[in-house]
């Protein structure tokens, strides 16, 4: 019992740090909340049915499934991450010299407006993603793990771990940290300031994306404001971790998964989604900066 | 080499340079003085594109660099080692100086080795976050970081401010050296009497307005500079 849920927590727990990441990175480098990343996950979840459906239809699927599954995977990510470019450069980077609540105000407008547009375009009904691996799994300890859940913590896994190598090891990961850690500095050594930040949405809204496409697997069902308590969610992880602390981000994420989970099986189901905020408020009244988080710095 | 021509530069309604002409020859060190305010770090971030000008031009040779972007004056050869020496805290020594050469696509180790023979010290700390180090240090890897991108032009803003005498020579000593390498420098200081000895020519900022240039031999023997400045 305990290490099931401990499985179904660390499934839900990865989905909420890949989600995490993107507020996190997003908040590092540009100190904004992000309202419309939740929205970018919740496009992911749609573009990888509307994607699927046409493979299907073109007889991929009936070919091979895992191909088809991997090609939905990586346009559903490219679909997604040209979203958040757009949103960064239409919505916030007009207002990159304006005070700090003009992009929080844009990122609200940003996110009712998707939530609007794929009500219109796709319908307020829930959309039904085709199960094409059931719930085939295997048992440890008399612990059952579906492969989908595998799946989404493998996957996870490795796409957190290439990141963090990508973060901490290329040129354009030290020069988001550099544009992180003091943006007019950052352009004075050469850097365009702007092409990373766009860099820090695609890969955001990509990570956001593969969520969306797993959580609708995982689940079967999506409707236009799945992005809303999604959204929420990660961004309490990425709190929960220290906001702008990428390591953090994937820690609270987890956490936060095998919290809602636990607390699920053994005090109640009915509350599962009020941990998430019990956690939200206590972590800003006992330690704002987070677990993993600095305390705020003295900018000189 | 660098030519600016009546440059104007606000901040919101604040006019904070009224009309600077000024010129920096290849080879020089020309020190720019003057008190708090007077708009000596206004200069330079203009000259860097953080601040855009709102008239006049600034001539890099005969191409007009006014208005364009940090990066792109950085590509120009023109890197600054700000005020505070601004470097990145959570990267290592290695990797501040990385950045420093971020725009060099070739391979920058023969650059590399030259910043790490001109301080020593910054070899011996390069795995250390640059937070870590002192403020002598943190200095000498803001001017290293500036000189990885290999600069025709080099702008110091303030590099003596809050450092012990000891280091404040060990900066200008190797400014000198830096210059006698081929690296055309604008030196902004508080400390005028350092800056105008090692200075080819030199300028007097007063209010955003030049009031007085010359020689740096002819501006140290100068009765209102030796009273203002000099504390004579």
């Amino acid at each position: 019992m305990l290490l099931q849920q401990l499985i179904n927590g660390l499934t839900l727990g990865s989905v909420y740090a890949l989600i995490a990441l993107g507020y996190t990175m997003v908040y590092g480098i540009l100190e904004l909340i992000n309202f419309a990343h939740g929205e970018i996950y919740m496009l992911g979840a749609y573009l990888g049915i509307i994607i699927l459906g046409f493979l299907t239809a073109a007889g991929l699927t009936a070919y091979s499934v895992p191909l088809a599954l991997a090609l939905t995977l990586l346009l559903t990510v490219i679909f997604s991450a040209s979203y958040g470019f757009t949103v960064e450069k239409i919505a916030y980077r007009p207002l990159r010299t304006a005070p700090k609540l003009s992009p929080l105000i844009s990122a609200i407008g940003v996110s009712i407006f998707l939530q609007n547009y794929v009500m219109i375009t796709q319908g307020a009904t829930d959309k039904v993603f085709p199960s094409l691996v059931g719930n085939a799994g295997f048992s440890i300890l008399s612990t059952r793990i579906t492969f989908l859940q595998a799946s989404i913590i493998v996957v996870s896994g490795i796409i957190m771990a290439l990141l963090h190598a990508f973060i901490r090891k290329t040129r354009t990961g030290k020069a988001m940290r550099a544009v992180a850690q003091d943006r007019s500095m950052a352009s004075l050594v050469g850097i365009n300031t702007d092409t990373i930040i766009s860099v820090t949405f695609i890969i955001g809204s990509g990570l956001a994306a593969v969520a969306g496409l797993m959580v609708s697997m995982y689940y079967g069902l999506v409707n236009y404001f799945i992005g809303y308590s999604a959204g929420i969610k990660a961004f309490t992880a990425a709190v929960l971790g220290g906001i702008g602390n990428i390591p953090g981000a994937m820690f609270g994420g987890i956490l936060l998964g095998l919290i809602e989970s636990l607390g699920s099986a053994y005090i109640s189901s009915e509350y599962k989604d009020v941990y998430a905020f019990i956690i939200l408020i206590v972590i800003l009244l006992v330690r704002p900066s987070g677990l993993l988080g600095r305390d705020a710095e003295e900018k000189i | 080499m660098l030519r600016i021509e009546a440059i104007h530069t606000s901040y919101g309604p604040i006019s904070a340079i009224k009309g600077i002409d000024m010129e920096v020859r290849k080879g020089e060190i020309v020190s720019l003085i003057g008190s708090n305010g007077a708009g000596k770090s206004t200069c330079l971030m203009t000259i860097s594109g953080i601040l855009k000008p709102s008239k006049g031009s600034i001539f890099l040779g005969k191409r007009n660099i006014a208005g364009l972007s940090p990066h792109s004056i950085v590509s120009q050869g023109i890197c600054q080692v700000p005020e505070g020496r601004r470097i990145f805290p959570r990267l290592t020594v290695l990797e501040n100086l990385e950045m420093g050469a971020f725009l060099q696509r070739s391979d920058f180790t023969s650059t590399l080795h030259r910043v790490f023979k001109l301080f020593p010290i910054l070899e011996e700390r390069k795995k250390q976050y640059g937070g870590t180090l002192s403020g002598g240090e943190q200095q000498m890897l803001a001017i290293g970081r500036a000189l990885m991108a290999n600069p025709d032009i080099l702008l110091l803003d303030e590099p003596s401010l809050g450092l012990a005498p000891i280091m404040v020579s060990k900066i200008f000593r190797t400014i000198q050296e830096i210059n006698s390498e081929g690296v055309t420098v604008l030196l902004v200081e508080q400390n005028a009497r350092a800056a105008l000895k090692l200075s080819h020519r030199g300028y007097v900022l007063e209010n955003g307005m030049i009031t007085l240039s010359g020689s740096g031999n002819d501006l140290l023997d100068n009765e209102k500079v030796r009273q203002a400045y000099l504390g004579e």
